[in-house]
């Protein structure tokens, strides 16, 4: 099977149950999951929510667990531009729901937790209504429950998750214990992302042979692509792993403007100069040449008529607002990032400034309870390598024409008040 | 062994960086940043005395074990 896998059969209007069967045919009545374990672990399917571990890894150890897993579907999608997860669950939800069936079968779970942003009403309207068709699922064997997780950057962090459900708090916690050891009730918690579910219900399918038919040899299969920015046809795309973002650029019918630089990976990834990017080979060990990530595979194509200092100065501060406050390094990194980046955009920022979101940007490294920091730090490392004259400019002399321009890089309204 | 920090559960008191200052310095708002994880073993003794210190229990020895995820031992639970 070509492109599209997980896209196949997307409409305006959500697939339903027949339309689904139409489409990829039933589920194989695989019980014990024993078969598609042994698939898992040779399709190498890795997590596409944005961490990229190995699925087959966090399978194994809840398997090991002496009592029965619990399975989290993740579909909190806090990346911002991201729109995959949504877009799988309100359009595709049945293929969601047939990967959770056989994830949970493999991973020996009779308790499938669906969390959802609390804003996504929508995610949440479809998937009960696809529920509704799967009664074997309200009640049966396997039962498949939908939780409302409070809207935030880390709240889909897989230890978020877990307390959100054990203590009604959705913030992460330390490691260990793993959440694969002892997760929702002190039980084996496999936490998986949708997309990465909907690549399990096809797997589950065709095997793993099939799944790397498409993809590179290290990295096979296909992988969900939010593309934003200033290109004529931003939204999700489909493609296999080591496709060049040149090539995808072409798909969504290329940029609109001139562009300055590409944020790859989301809010927590890399910019990388326009003329590098349509070179890149879009899978992990491509970007890792950069010294990018794929991530949650957002993709932002940022013009020249964008302000890159205003661009980050606004995205730092909501990122600070979303650190979950627990750790140290985090709530004060992440303040002075951000407080520096505004005096820059102000103008008669302090000529130490960019030593300073340097140094602070290793000091954020590896000291979270959960990697926001990381991200955080990743993002603005890579700022301050590409906009350094941009910085330089505007902490010299204020504010430029552009900074006033509708924001690129958006973020949750709400979040910014107070 | 290795020396690491609950980042959740420190709240920068800074005596581990008193304590064993061969191998945690403290960072300019006083969170303690651990140079290398993997200790010398003349330092253990100080490290112990470190961690017992620590008012909030932030503070964790661990035998070295392999970093590979998933195949870890079980934790006696």
């Amino acid at each position: 099977m070509s492109l599209p896998r997980l896209l196949r059969g997307l409409e305006d209007v959500p697939l339903d149950r027949d339309g689904h069967g139409r489409v990829h045919g039933e589920l194989p009545a695989d019980t014990d999951g024993r078969a598609l374990v042994a698939e898992l672990r040779r399709a190498r399917l890795r997590g596409r929510g944005g961490g990229g571990f190995p699925l087959a890894i966090k399978l194994k150890a809840v398997r090991r667990g002496r009592r029965p897993a619990v399975l989290v579907v993740n579909g909190c999608e806090g990346e911002p531009l991201s729109i995959k997860d949504h877009l799988l669950l309100t359009r595709l939800p049945h293929l969601v729901i047939d990967g959770a069936l056989a994830l949970a079968r493999a991973a020996g779970a009779a308790d499938i937790r669906f969390a959802l942003d609390e804003g996504d009403l929508v995610g949440d309207d479809m998937l009960n209504w696809a529920l509704d068709a799967r009664p074997e699922l309200r009640g049966g064997r396997i039962a498949a429950t939908v939780a409302a997780v409070p809207s935030g950057y880390v709240s889909g962090q897989e230890t978020g998750l877990v307390r959100w459900h054990n203590e009604g708090v959705a913030a992460p916690t330390s490691v260990p214990p793993r959440v694969t050891e002892r997760g929702i009730g002190r039980r084996p918690t496999l936490v998986s992302n949708v997309e990465t579910v909907a690549h399990v219900a096809l797997i589950a399918r065709h095997g793993a042979e099939w799944f790397a038919q498409l993809g590179t040899a290290e990295e096979p299969g296909t992988a969900l692509v939010t593309l934003a920015g200033a290109v004529a046809r931003p939204g999700v795309y489909e493609i296999a792993l080591g496709t060049r973002l040149g090539a995808l650029l072409d798909t969504a019918g290329g940029a609109v403007q001139e562009i300055d630089a590409y944020l790859v990976g989301g809010y927590a990834g890399t910019w990388v100069p326009a003329p590098r990017a349509g070179a890149l080979v879009l899978c992990e060990a491509g970007l890792r040449a950069v010294g990018a990530r794929l991530g949650s595979g957002v993709i932002l194509a940022l013009p020249t008529s964008a302000c890159p200092v205003a661009e980050m100065a606004r995205v730092t501060r909501w990122l600070a607002s979303e650190s979950s406050g627990q750790c140290g390094p985090c709530v004060r990194g992440l303040g002075a990032i951000a407080d520096a980046f505004e005096s820059i955009a102000a103008g008669g920022a302090r000529p130490s400034v960019l030593d300073d979101l340097t140094r602070w940007c290793r000091l954020s490294r590896g000291r979270g309870a959960c990697a926001h920091p990381d991200g955080v730090a990743q993002l603005v490392t890579s700022a301050l390598d590409l906009f350094s004259v941009d910085l330089l400019d505007h902490a010299r002399h204020g504010p430029c024409d552009a900074c006033e321009r509708p924001p690129q890089l958006t973020v949750p309204a709400f979040a910014l008040r107070g | 062994m290795r020396i690491a920090v609950d980042p959740i559960a420190c709240d920068a008191h800074g005596l581990c960086a008193e304590l064993l200052p061969e191998v945690i310095v403290l960072d300019e708002w006083g969170y303690p940043v651990i140079a290398d994880a993997k200790l010398p073993a003349r330092l253990e003794g100080l490290a112990r005395r470190a961690v017992s210190a620590c008012p909030t229990l932030a503070l964790r020895l661990k035998a070295d074990t392999p970093a590979v995820n998933g195949s870890r031992r079980r934790t006696g639970r």
